[in-house]
């Protein structure tokens, strides 16, 4: 994947560079708002990560100018502006996430491969499935190799998101954000005790596991 | 003016001070006026009664002398004289009997029974051959030989006068009022108009949009000295707000860029170890450690933008039952694992003009802390009521809950009880529930749930404008 990230922090753009890098991505740096703009304008990327404070032009402006110019690709904002309400002046301006500073590196990685899996959209799936487990959007029922599972509505979405993005990592954060749309860290694991009831749900009694702990980072739904 | 316009402002309009002022002003014209009237016309009345009875004593006397002198023949004599050759008086003598001896009156008035003394009679007289009733003031004496002399003056005109006085006065008092009440009407109207526009004002600020000022007109008058003042002011409080806000950032992005440094450094030398390494354990540790220090730095600077309301950008109407439905479902399978019963006490739908994110964050600390600290098999209830000053919306809990002398303690930031030294926890969870209470004007509480603690959030009853001068 062509990931661009414009940082004006030499020593942060160099970690997630070479970060990014080690994860299999090819990545291009810029370090103001001019040269990422004209970066992001003149070459095809899966994915841009921006920090919001840059020098020459701010993070907002570049992307409210891709917009203009209608280029659609996926932008993360990485911000140390204090939080409450920059996450919606950012997703305003035309970013697609937003994460503050310091981020946990898992977290990044997992926001912008979900970012890059919403630029492909496949056909409107009204089910989707992982091995032997299904999930009928439009019933909304589950069903484990054929056996109805009985989900709450919360268990539902919660489930829903993990298989749109089965195969991926999603973070405690990223399912907050999602499912229960809250921006704050609860300070008590909340999510940890949501997922193992699910997970009690749909693994308990098969023999493979589909819902799996990812350790440091978060979850992961697949079949082996 | 159109039909609306005028229900609108009648009703304001009895409410506003300049209507009040005008309507006291009036009244008390009203009163002084009718006193300085009546007072007049009282002050005319009697020097012409004194007039009269100067004139009538006169005449008594001139002929009670008479009497002295030429007896009861040169009396009627001159009486009649009197009476017959155009003077204005009325005369009556009578002998003890009452019987009437002479004359311009036909008989002996009987209003008039003392003698010695002014008194006002009606009397009958013809006049273009009609008899008429006519109103008389006089004083009667009695002469040696028990004759009873009365002479009076008619004073018919001043009677009509006086019923003219009492009959127009309440009009002319009430038209007064009337004028009055118009008159105060378009005055405060037109204050009404000004002052609409501050409130106006106030009311956008209030919600959220600085950038409003009050509007000024050409008139250059005490109303735009205000307006001129309060826009000042709102511009300082701007400036301030913005300065808050610049501070703000400046000190999260200074903070902030070298923690992400740090925690970058952790990570990446994490990686770099092998995977059995003796030292990933310990750098695990230090990250946990950043991201607690990174933890309380967001929970301060969060309540330092809550506190100066530079945090209070995405206000809008939430429906709170929502959001305690919401926060309690988030924290409801972490209840269970504690064994602690989480209960949503029913509640109408309330909403109040806020934050979502923030409000259910200040929840979500509250019941968190309630999980935390209630031991197994205890009861949490979370209830959310009306109250006549707004909306209260509780966290009880079956825990230890806090010493009366502490409560106002744990508010302040950092402060932790001895007892709950060792649980994790940044020890600001509860500061920044009343720094968000404080910036929906509303207040945190705690009290006792007897036993153990009640977290209480009053929020004010949704602000309403007065509807007028649309």
């Amino acid at each position: 994947m062509r990931i661009l990230v414009v940082e004006d922090d030499l020593e942060a753009q160099r970690y997630l560079v070479n970060g990014l890098k080690e994860a299999g991505h090819v990545v291009d740096d810029a370090a103001d708002g001019d040269t990422g703009l004209t970066l992001a304008l003149s070459r095809p990327y899966d994915v841009a990560i921006i920090d919001r404070m840059l020098p020459r032009m701010d993070g907002l402006n570049v992307v409210a100018e891709m917009r203009e110019h209608g280029n659609t690709m996926p932008v993360l904002f990485l911000s140390a502006l204090s939080e409450v309400d920059d996450r919606v002046k950012g997703l305003k301006a035309g970013g697609d996430d937003y994460l503050t500073k310091p981020y946990a590196f898992v977290e990044l990685l997992a926001r912008i491969d979900a970012l890059m899996r919403r630029r492909s959209p496949s056909s409107v799936k009204t089910k989707l499935s992982v091995g032997d487990l299904e999930l009928d959007l439009l019933t909304r029922t589950a069903t484990r190799a054929g056996r109805a599972i009985d989900l709450q509505p919360r268990e539902f979405r919660l489930l829903e998101y993990l298989m749109r993005h089965a195969g991926q990592v999603v973070t405690r954060t990223m399912l907050l954000e999602s499912v229960w749309e809250y921006h704050f860290d609860p300070q008590t694991n909340v999510i940890d005790v949501h997922v193992s009831r699910l997970r009690a749900k749909i693994d308990k009694g098969f023999e493979a596991p589909l819902l799996h702990t990812i350790r440091g980072a978060g979850y992961m739904i697949r079949a082996r | 003016m159109r039909g609306s316009d005028l229900r609108h402002w009648v009703p304001g309009i009895f409410h506003t001070q300049a209507f009040r002022i005008v309507l006291v002003y009036v009244f008390v014209f009203a009163v002084s006026a009718t006193a300085l009237v009546g007072f007049t016309y009282w002050y005319t009345e009697r020097s012409l009664d004194a007039q009269t009875d100067q004139i009538v004593d006169a005449e008594l006397s001139e002929l009670s002398d008479r009497y002295l002198r030429l007896g009861l023949l040169g009396l009627i004599d001159e009486v009649d004289n009197r009476w017959m050759h155009g003077g204005t008086s009325l005369y009556i003598l009578a002998d003890a009997s009452g019987q009437r001896i002479t004359g311009n009156l036909l008989q002996w008035p009987s209003g008039v029974q003392r003698t010695g003394d002014f008194a006002e009679f009606d009397y009958q007289r013809t006049v273009q051959g009609n008899l008429v009733t006519r109103r008389a003031r006089g004083e009667a004496v009695v002469l040696a030989g028990s004759f009873r002399l009365l002479v009076a003056r008619d004073v018919y005109e001043r009677h009509l006068t006086r019923r003219l006085f009492t009959t127009t006065l309440p009009w002319s008092v009430g038209l007064m009022l009337l004028f009055g009440l118009v008159g105060g009407a378009l005055m405060s109207r037109n204050v009404l108009r000004r002052l609409d526009s501050i409130n106006r004002t106030s009311a956008e600020i209030v919600a959220g949009d600085f950038s409003r000022r009050v509007p000024l007109t050409d008139a250059h008058d005490e109303f735009d000295a205000l307006a001129e003042n309060l826009n000042r002011m709102l511009d300082r409080i701007e400036r301030l707000m913005k300065g808050m806000r610049e501070v703000v950032d400046s000190v999260a992005h200074d903070l902030r860029t070298p923690l992400n440094r740090l925690r970058n450094r952790l990570e990446e030398t994490q990686r770099k170890l092998e995977a059995d390494s003796p030292f990933q354990e310990e750098i695990d540790a230090a990250i946990a450690e950043t991201d607690r220090l990174i933890g309380t730095f967001n929970a301060l600077l969060l309540i330092a933008e809550a506190d100066s309301g530079a945090a209070r950008g995405a206000m809008t109407a939430i429906d709170l039952r929502a959001v305690v439905a919401d926060v309690a479902e988030l924290y409801a399978p972490l209840a269970e694992e504690k064994n602690v019963a989480l209960e949503v006490l029913p509640a109408g739908a309330l909403s109040v003009e806020g934050n979502r994110s923030l409000i259910s964050q200040a929840l979500a600390n509250l019941i968190d802390n309630a999980i935390k600290y209630t031991p197994d098999g205890g009861r949490i209830a979370v209830s959310l009521g009306e109250t006549p000053s707004g909306i209260d919306l509780a966290v009880a809990d079956t825990g230890p809950g806090i010493p009366a002398s502490e409560r106002a303690r744990v508010l302040e930031r950092f402060v932790r009880l001895e007892s709950s030294r060792n649980s994790p926890g940044t020890g600001l969870g509860l500061s920044l529930v009343a720094a968000v209470a404080k910036l929906h004007g509303a207040q945190l509480t705690l009290g006792d749930a007897e036993p153990g603690l009640k977290a209480t959030l009053s929020f004010p009853r949704a602000r309403k404008s007065r509807e007028i001068g649309e």
